[in-house]
């Protein structure tokens, strides 16, 4: 198929960017879409032109790199896959994409498609771990009996690949997904209890100092999401939010 | 109060209670409604009582407005530190595709809600304060000694393009209360087994409550 891209360039995180146009032919529905970007790439660099900068990493849809807001939805029409895992059969021939970097003033644009998440990275570190002693006299995990369901929702909520779809879906760039999962899978666990009222406000105050805005509930982040977190995570932190301000 | 209402979470907290408060406070204020369809009388007694009595007057008034005043302050606050939240803006974004045009657009049902209540303070509550507290006439009573309440209320709806307007506020009020209800619970970390159920609980809430206000008015307008 033959596609006009709408690419967002810029060419460092203080340059103003634009929208360039360009033309990519004999596409096959069979690529995945970073194929797709690859290929334009090959095109670029051929005719002497900068490449299109795009994160990826594992291309299988597990590291949460290639974050690229396509056509109006963070990881593109498809449901429940990251960029990498969206193919050109989603697309027709003739088609014109729009490619554009996740936004959110927390997530600064480094270049071009490539932006900043290191705030994520600032809010695990505020409080998305639990302290274990590992100098060899660490207790085997099985003997700490945990249910099926709290296990399969911690599981659930553990799957958060901290790509950032949430914070470019919403309206709002709101982290509350990401933020709600990493509380909500330690705090399903009993080895999260110890830390738990700590974790949450530490976390939720580093969120708020990075300036994601505020959750308005609109489910967008929910709907985007390519692992599938679900709302119930916020509504858990903020269970765990309001009850840990109540302790003090 | 204010340490709470500096976290993100704190603010929405908030703003669900004050949203409990107000939908509260509408459930109330429908039910007196609709007894003026039924019985003048009893629409007239039951109004006096909420317009003299001391606990509603002097208290459960004041946290209304209290209650009101917070949660447009705090809507406008919480949509200016969003939009600080997005400096550039996407130049294509398919907002339709994850969320309803409900949840997106609060802001703006939320203004023309509140546009709706200037013109309803000014046809009913200003007036009722210049009378009770101004004026200083407690008596509720029209020169010819009967209740003016009902004959207030049907008086206010003989002009047609004031319905219209109340109809279109009442419009934005269920659209604004369609994302409102279950987003207010969902705030408070209420979100179980029982979700689903108070989503079409909400969803019949949304409707009912504008759909039965929107019926007084036209009830009045053509029975006047």
């Amino acid at each position: 198929m033959n596609l006009t891209l709408k690419i967002w360039r810029q060419k460092d995180s203080k340059a103003k960017g634009q929208m360039v146009d360009y033309k990519v032919t004999d596409i096959s529905e069979h690529m995945s879409f970073l194929e797709m970007m690859d290929v334009l790439n090959e095109q670029l660099v051929n005719s002497g032109e900068e490449p299109v900068a795009f994160d990826h990493d594992c291309r299988e849809g597990i590291c949460g790199m290639c974050s690229m807001y396509i056509n109006g939805e963070a990881h593109g029409p498809d449901r429940g896959v990251t960029t990498c895992q969206l193919h050109m059969r989603m697309f027709n021939d003739g088609d014109t994409i729009t490619i554009e970097p996740f936004r959110a003033a927390a997530f600064p644009v480094i270049k071009d498609l490539v932006v900043d998440r290191m705030a994520f990275e600032r809010i695990q570190q505020a409080g998305g771990y639990i302290s274990v002693n590992t100098s060899g006299n660490t207790q085997d995990a099985n003997s700490i009996p945990i249910s099926k369901h709290a296990a399969d929702e911690a599981m659930d909520a553990a799957t958060c690949i901290g790509c950032g779809a949430c914070v470019a879906s919403c309206k709002n760039s709101s982290a509350m997904l990401f933020v709600g999962a990493k509380v909500s899978q330690y705090a399903l666990l009993p080895q999260g209890q110890v830390e738990a009222v700590d974790r949450v406000k530490n976390m939720v105050a580093q969120m708020d100092l990075e300036g994601f805005g505020n959750c308005t509930n609109t489910g967008a982040c929910e709907v985007e999401c390519p692992k599938g977190i679900s709302l119930e995570n916020i509504a858990r932190m903020n269970r765990e939010y309001l009850s840990a301000t109540l302790k003090g | 109060m204010s340490g709470i209402l500096n976290s993100s979470i704190g603010r929405k907290f908030a703003m669900a209670l004050s949203a409990f408060f107000l939908m509260i406070f509408l459930l109330q204020h429908f039910a007196i409604n609709l007894l003026s369809v039924f019985s003048a009388d009893t629409f007239n007694e039951v109004s006096h009582f909420m317009g003299t009595f001391w606990v509603i007057q002097y208290l459960m008034q004041p946290v209304l407005i209290f209650g009101v005043i917070f949660h447009f302050v705090m809507g406008f606050v919480l949509e200016i530190k969003n939009n600080k939240a997005r400096n550039i803006s996407y130049a294509k974004n398919n907002g339709a595709a994850n969320s309803t045009w409900m949840s997106r657009n609060m802001i703006w049902s939320g203004a023309a809600i509140l546009a709706f209540m200037g013109l309803h303070f000014y046809d009913f509550w200003f007036p009722e304060i210049n009378t009770k507290y101004i004026v200083g006439d407690m008596s509720g009573q029209l020169a010819n000694g009967e209740f003016r309440y009902f004959e207030e209320l049907q008086h206010k709806f003989v002009d047609l393009w004031r319905v219209v307007l109340y109809v279109i506020a009442f419009v934005f009020l269920a659209l604004h209360l369609l994302h409102g209800f279950s987003s207010a619970f969902q705030s408070v970390g209420a979100n179980n087994k029982y979700t689903k159920g108070l989503k079409g609980f909400g969803k019949a809430y949304a409707i009912i409550i504008p759909l039965g206000f929107i019926f007084i008015a036209l009830f009045h307008h053509l029975n006047h």
